[in-house]
């Protein structure tokens, strides 16, 4: 029996964000119901940081390794470590919605991102079906009221309906799944479902259970073929929120993707090696995998909305970092938090851009973007590195992300080619990329019209995204130091 | 000393970056004293090399948990391209003086370009050069959509995409490499002591040299290269034609075939009279001269016709790699310099001096313009170059033109007749254009104004890259005493043990 103090202490970074959560709707509606909205956004988003930072403080000062009431609450180096992270893109995001007037309901807006980090939290920290379930729930909620946040545009409200009736199905689809592990293991722990689902011949219920799964958790990364809400949530989604779905809930649901699979399947994994298939989940993600980048890719580069290319971008980086999770090895779990820790860095910077753009232009295609450098030098060279990031060129973290993500999968099976097919169409996937990536740029550093007048950023968001591209260089260059910490976390727990 | 040639490239381009937007001839005072620098400290490290000995630049540890070394090194055959790349460097910013629009960002880039490629020839960590190798393509891309002619984006779009695609085939080769070799370390000498099995090696030398060898204008991947040239403008077409394509041949040398030597056996079998990845390269590079010559000599366009010269001299340097022998293989890096000088030479003459007066390039128009009497230097200098490409005694392209052609008799005495006809061929393209261009009978041109006289630093640039050629021309051993001895080093042990003849 743990008493409930010590329950809470343990909890404290989540417990601290809910309270930041109420006092800054609390704040906002009680006292400043008559400011200017700035005002109010810059209170509720400091009082949000400074919760979000104060977990943070937490979380970094604890110490020791915590599994409670059967791995619904898991802590350990590397779970802090993803939270620290997750809490990290939620105060970029938040303070990239400062310049932003896509509502008046800020109260409600910073109690919601902040409701579905707890979410991620609890998520990344769960190590049971019931608690994963809840914290996705926890987590999806919130997206789907955010993201038709903008009561004034009937597409965003399209969007969200489209978001909600695809998660609510996708959320029944996993229950479905989980609920058949239960019955099939007894147990709603991640270990003891393991332990149950051994031996070599897969029964009938596990194989239901994989792909009920895999069809819950391929829709919270945007994989296809469970993609089609992303286009449109991208597109029409205030740009701040769409900056958060495409960051903080990607890390979260990745890192439990891969945890379930490696952890609770791990008696069903088979292998999708060249010319040695052997039936289990490993080839049912390897062949999400290769959809996922093919169709991407491909789509992508029809794109004329610079959101729906990124979108459709997101689809395919979805891709490659489910190779990560076909590979289920350490090294290969340290390259997909790498790799989707970045990739978010550089999506949030991109989507701040983004906001900035579309206030001064009020479109969002690419041909718009034409000039761009003359008109803001500092945001299109910070474009130029979020763009080249996601092409994955080097010295970026994009280009190290992949790189390490290849050679985690390409060691998962030493001795064998195994997953070189994977390895080798993902790069030329990768090279199918570039060309619309450059497009984009292309039109950046193209002659602008001469009637453009420079465009006036305000200077927090400038900071931000600045701050942004910049760790994105710096994570390519010196990638251990955010490589480094995952590794030692993750050997900390194999010992 | 010789890494600050990358510092202080990049360090130029950051500051051609703060420069004031308007001032153009600030920005070209910028990138000329950073491209001397870089040549100064490039002809220092080249005269004062001793012989034979492997000259470490920098090893730090970069990426520790995977082996991965910022290690810079130079030996030899580092040490002639570096040269050329400073040469090259020095007269394309000299050639590109009459850039005024967006000047700093042009020579931003140009800077940034020319750093990374000091970066490949230095490196001597497979990673470190796979990520100079990579960057290049973003300047490339740049360059030619924001100053480029003739049809630039779809050029640009096609070269950026050839040169990733066959880094895209080095990525998955270097990244097999690696993991089957235990995942420890990316340094090229690891690697290369590390005894791949054969069946390995012989699917992952033709991966490997096709990537780099794409870079390289191999023929059939080639069709990047002539669109890509044209398009470009003036200076990127120097060195995109003169030192990127190096680039790629110095990779298929120092990766693919110090890696994977063994790639080069015989397969066992025979297929259309062909029995080893070294026949095939051999074939290719030969289809390459042949078919480069003869596509040049039917070109309307003045610069296609550089630009598929620039095709046929690369299968030169192709084809003295796979004939494996000491002749051969140096014979390919003399070429390799010396190609890189002419093609600067050439593109120079065609695009900054006739085609920034003329604003055509129909050999047809340019006739009846009388250029030899309007524009005598640019006449001249297209002669000399000419010759020299050509293969004339006195350049330095006869020299390596000579050894690979001795290489290549003693390794495929077929395909070097062919060769033989090649360079036939291209005494026929190269005169053709010559007097197509120059010498035609003047017509009836609606007088117009005069044509501007030829610059000093157009003069300047010709006369160091006429120079140059003439230097290695008559004294190639300045080269070879530095090749030979790295050809004999420990690094390509794995080559001679091979097929060595």
């Amino acid at each position: 029996m743990i008493p409930y103090a010590h329950l809470l202490q343990l909890a404290m970074p989540e417990v601290i964000v809910v309270i930041v959560a109420i006092v800054a709707l609390s704040a906002d509606l009680l006292v400043l119901r008559n400011s200017l909205l700035r005002t109010r956004l810059l209170a509720a988003v400091s009082l949000a940081t400074i919760g979000c930072i104060a977990a943070i403080f937490f979380i970094t000062h604890s110490t020791g390794s915590v599994n409670l009431f059967d791995g619904m609450f898991v802590a350990n180096p590397l779970i802090h470590i993803v939270q620290i992270a997750l809490l990290v893109l939620t105060v970029f995001v938040l303070l990239l919605a400062v310049d932003s007037a896509f509502t008046e309901n800020v109260g409600e807006f910073v109690l919601l991102i902040l409701l579905a980090t707890v979410g991620m939290m609890f998520l990344v920290a769960s190590q049971n079906l019931l608690t994963s379930f809840i914290s996705l729930e926890l987590l999806s909620l919130p997206l789907y009221i955010l993201t038709g946040f903008d009561k004034r545009d009937a597409r965003s409200s399209e969007a969200s309906l489209k978001y909600f009736l695809f998660g609510g199905m996708s959320a029944a689809f996993l229950l479905f799944g989980f609920s058949l592990l239960y019955g099939f293991a007894n147990s709603t722990n991640f270990v003891e479902i393991a332990a149950a689902i051994h031996g070599p011949s897969l029964n009938p219920l596990v194989i239901l259970a994989i792909v009920m799964t895999v069809i819950g958790l391929g829709f919270k990364v945007a994989a296809v073929p469970f993609h089609f809400w992303a286009p449109d949530v991208y597109e029409t989604a205030p740009a701040p929120i769409a900056a958060f779905i495409a960051s903080g809930s990607k890390v979260a649901s990745f890192f439990v993707f891969f945890q379930i699979f490696s952890i609770a399947f791990a008696g069903s994994a088979g292998s999708a090696a060249w010319m040695h298939l052997v039936h289990g989940w490993v080839p049912v993600v390897a062949g999400v995998a290769t959809l996922s980048m093919l169709l991407g890719n491909m789509v992508a580069i029809v794109q004329t909305s610079l959101r729906r290319l990124l979108a459709y971008s997101a689809i395919a980086h979805a891709g490659y970092m489910l190779i990560a999770v076909v590979a289920h090895t350490p090294d290969a779990l340290a390259a997909l938090l790498y790799y989707v820790i970045t990739y978010s860095l550089g999506t949030i910077g991109a989507f701040g851009i983004i906001g900035v753009v579309e206030q001064a232009t009020g479109s969002d295609k690419i041909a718009d973007l034409q000039g761009l450098s003359k008109r803001s030098p500092t945001l299109s060279a910070s474009l130029f590195v979020f763009v080249l990031s996601l092409a994955g060129l080097p010295p970026l973290a994009g280009f190290f992300g992949k790189f390490y993500l290849f050679v985690a999968a390409l060691a998962a099976t030493p001795g064998s080619s195994g997953l070189l097919w994977l390895v080798a169409f993902a790069i030329a996937m990768s090279a199918v990329s570039l060309f619309y990536y450059l497009r984009i740029l292309k039109r950046v550093y193209g002659d602008s019209s001469p009637d453009a007048g420079p465009i006036q950023t305000s200077p927090l968001t400038l900071a931000m995204v600045v701050v942004l591209a910049a760790l994105v260089v710096l994570f390519g260059c010196a990638p251990n130091l955010l490589l480094q910490p995952i590794l030692n976390a993750i050997h900390a727990l194999a010992a | 000393m010789l890494a600050w040639t990358i510092y202080i490239s990049f360090l130029g381009a950051l500051l051609q970056l703060l420069l004031p937007k308007g001032n153009a001839t600030l920005a070209r005072i910028l990138a000329l004293l950073t491209a001397l620098a870089g040549l100064a400290i490039a002809a220092t490290a080249f005269a004062t090399q001793r012989t034979g000995e492997l000259i470490t630049v920098a090893n730090y540890a970069w990426i520790p948990s995977l082996g991965i070394n910022f290690h810079l090194a130079a030996d030899g055959i580092s040490l002639c391209l570096i040269f050329l790349t400073g040469i090259v460097a020095v007269t394309g910013v000299l050639f590109s003086w009459n850039i005024d629009r967006r000047t700093n960002e042009f020579f931003a880039f140009y800077l940034l370009l020319i750093g990374c490629v000091y970066g490949v020839f230095l490196s001597y960590d497979l990673f470190l050069l796979f990520v100079f190798y990579e960057i290049v393509i973003i300047p490339k891309y740049f360059l030619i959509t924001g100053w480029g002619s003739t049809r630039k984006d779809y050029g640009a779009m096609k070269l950026a995409l050839y040169s990733f695609i066959g880094s895209a085939m080095v990525l998955v080769g270097l990244i097999a490499a690696y993991v089957v070799a235990g995942g420890k370390s990316m340094a090229l000498n690891d690697l290369a002591n590390y005894a791949f099995s054969p069946h390995f090696q012989m699917w992952e030398f033709p991966l490997v040299f096709v990537g780099f060898a794409i870079l390289a204008g191999l023929w059939p991947f080639h069709t990047w290269a002539p669109t890509g040239h044209v398009a470009a403008p003036t200076a990127a077409s120097m060195l995109l034609a003169g030192v990127v394509m190096k680039l790629g041949a110095y990779g298929c040398l120092r990766v693919a075939m110090t890696l994977f030597p063994h790639g080069l056996d015989p397969w066992g079998f025979s297929l259309l009279g062909l029995s080893s990845w070294r026949d095939v390269f051999a074939l290719l590079a030969v289809i390459g001269i042949v078919y480069g010559a003869l596509v040049a000599m039917v070109q309307k366009d003045f610069k296609f016709v550089i630009g598929y010269s620039s095709v046929s001299h690369m299968g030169f340097i192709l084809l003295g790699l796979m004939t494996l022998n000491q002749i051969g293989i140096s014979g390919a890096v003399i070429q390799m310099f010396s190609h890189g000088i002419l093609a600067g030479l050439l593109f120079a003459t065609v695009g900054r001096m006739v085609y920034d007066r003329t604003h055509t390039r129909e050999l047809a128009r340019l006739g009846p313009m009388n250029l030899n009497k309007a524009l005598p230097f640019a006449a001249a200098t297209f002669v000399v170059a000419g010759m020299a490409g050509m293969g004339l005694p006195g350049f330095s392209g006869f020299v390596a033109e000579l050894m690979i052609v001795l290489g290549a008799w003693r390794a495929f005495p077929i395909f070097a007749v062919f060769v033989g006809v090649g360079i036939v061929i291209g005494v026929v393209y190269v005169w053709r254009a010559m007097q197509k261009a120059f010498f035609a009978e003047p017509g009836d041109v609606p007088t117009e104004e005069p044509l501007p006289p030829i610059t000093i630093p157009e003069r300047l640039g010709a006369i160091i890259l006429i120079s140059t050629s003439v230097a290695i021309g008559l004294y190639p051993q300045m080269l070879l005493k530095i090749i030979t001895p790295a050809l004999n080093s420990p690094l390509f042990d794995g080559v001679r043990k091979g097929g060595w003849q």
